[in-house]
């Protein structure tokens, strides 16, 4: 596999019972990457998504981050709970319904991983925490429990909370599906500067206007497999497979066009 | 007509109240023993690992459906046979009644485990946590708060059976209660009294239990 690569998956296949939902999927991102996946419900991308950090765990293929690969399919040895944990705590992820812990603070949130599975001091956490949720714009909103939260702010902590355990790598699982129209904005908004600060991430998302702006690349993935990929702007500009431009069909054309504060109005 | 007469009773209040603190002695321990039981059949019906989940589901069943009564008298009568460990009224007691209340505990426990959002797990995994590390930090937590109010009706239910341990002689609220019976000829007025300890001790329980309830249902 190639070694210069942040993320390598190959010859990725996951199944379902008798529902095959990837199909031999390659996928390569290079560090400070951002790779946007797109397309329908059902296509694959968030179970492709949860293989790259192991929360589905893949019929076969390759799956490495970093310097850590696991190999699946038969006569492979599943990897045991301390290694998948060990891997897992060096990838960040955020979900679509944020999942952030109610019974702790914005702040017990975000210091809960690094304190419980790094062994980090409360004070060290707290500390790094703080400035977290100062980044992600809720340097007032510490010490409020999620239920008090909007939508957009809970996306926020649940970003901070991934940040907290300092990741290699970002997996955005429709982070911005869930919130009204009105909150995308600010969500997005950090989902941007992480980027430009150089953060590898992977997002799978329904803002083809986010992934044109801020995606170095986007794939394509229909039906458990990869139909197109490229330069974010070819791809969602000049699809050349039939499926991508009927997809890309379903969106407003103007939108696809305006920068990236317009996908918040 | 009968002619109450609740004097003579004062007489035998250091009776009395020795049963009392026996039969509070032993909720306290069947609900602690039970508690612990309850907790790892739960876990172990959980388990990813099958025989770990028989035996689990063969405990928590053969204890929901065989009387406790039953299950008291042939602790003390039969397991020592068994076994041929020699064991006390008091500890076969402890162990029935235990192992039967850990049997209701165990599903309240996991019925509260299972009813945390998906999503909590797969959060915590996300971040790098073991699965110990979930259930302890972020699973049980928020389960346990679930789990109180039930919990603590079957721990009153606990509270009632430990008057079941007066059959082999256990000197509890009960047994003492027959002891004065037989000793002052006046059994109406002596187990309407103990009638009246044990409700005295339980419904202020069992308001907690409800107060504790409503609470839970206004937050979250």
């Amino acid at each position: 596999m190639d070694t210069q690569s942040k993320i390598e998956i190959a010859g990725l296949r996951k199944q379902f019972g008798d529902l095959v939902v990837l199909k031999d999927i390659n996928l390569s991102v290079d560090e400070g990457q951002v790779v946007a996946l797109i397309g329908p419900s059902g296509s694959g991308k968030s179970t492709l998504l949860r293989c790259i950090n192991l929360l589905v765990t893949p019929n076969g293929g390759q799956v490495r981050v970093g310097a850590d690969s696991f190999a699946f399919g038969p006569g492979t040895k599943l990897p045991g709970t301390r290694a998948l944990a060990n891997f897992r705590a060096g990838t960040g992820m955020v979900f679509q319904h944020f999942n952030l812990f109610p019974h702790m603070t914005a702040l017990g949130n975000v210091m809960e991983a690094p304190v419980t599975v790094r062994g980090k001091s409360k004070a060290a956490a707290r500390e790094h925490a703080l400035a977290l949720l100062a980044k992600v714009g809720l340097a007032d909103k510490v010490d409020e429990y999620p239920s008090r939260l909007s939508g957009g702010q809970k996306q926020r902590v649940a970003i901070a909370r991934a940040l907290a355990m300092e990741p290699d790598v970002m997996l955005f699982d429709e982070a911005t599906s869930a919130l009204d129209p009105e909150l995308v904005g600010e969500v997005l908004g950090v989902m941007q500067k992480l980027a430009s600060e150089g953060m590898t991430m992977v997002i799978v998302t329904h803002e083809i206007a986010f992934a044109r702006e801020v995606a170095d690349r986007v794939i394509f993935m229909r039906d458990g497999v990869v139909v197109e990929e490229g330069p974010a702007r070819q791809v969602i500009d000049a699809p050349s497979e039939a499926a991508t431009q009927a997809f890309l069909g379903h969106f407003h054309r103007g939108g696809a066009a305006q920068p990236v504060t317009g996908a918040a109005s | 007509m009968y002619q109450w007469d609740f004097a003579f009773l004062w007489s035998y209040r250091w009776l009395f109240l020795n049963g009392l603190g026996v039969t509070v002695g032993f909720t306290v321990a069947i609900v602690g023993f039970g508690l612990v039981a309850g907790l790892a059949a739960a876990l172990a019906k959980l388990s990813a690992f099958a025989p770990l989940r028989w035996l689990a589901h063969a405990y928590i069943e053969v204890f929901r459906c065989t009387p406790v009564l039953v299950q008291l008298v042939w602790f003390y009568y039969a397991l020592p046979i068994m076994s041929g460990i020699e064991i006390s009224a008091i500890t076969a007691s402890i162990l029935a009644l235990s192992l039967y209340g850990g049997s209701f505990y165990a599903e309240i426990i996991r019925g509260g485990i299972v009813s945390i959002d998906p999503g909590q797990p797969e959060a915590a995994a996300a971040l790098g946590m073991t699965p110990f590390q979930a259930m302890r930090r972020i699973i049980l937590p928020q389960a346990l708060k679930r789990m109180v109010p039930p919990l603590m009706n079957q721990s009153i239910i606990q509270f009632k059976n430990t008057s079941l341990v007066s059959v082999l002689a256990v000197p509890d609220l009960l047994y003492q209660g027959q002891i004065a019976a037989h000793d002052s000829y006046r059994p109406l007025e002596v187990y309407s009294a103990v009638a009246v300890a044990y409700f005295l001790l339980l419904f202020p329980l069992t308001i907690i239990v409800r107060q504790g309830e409503k609470k839970l249902s206004t937050s979250d």
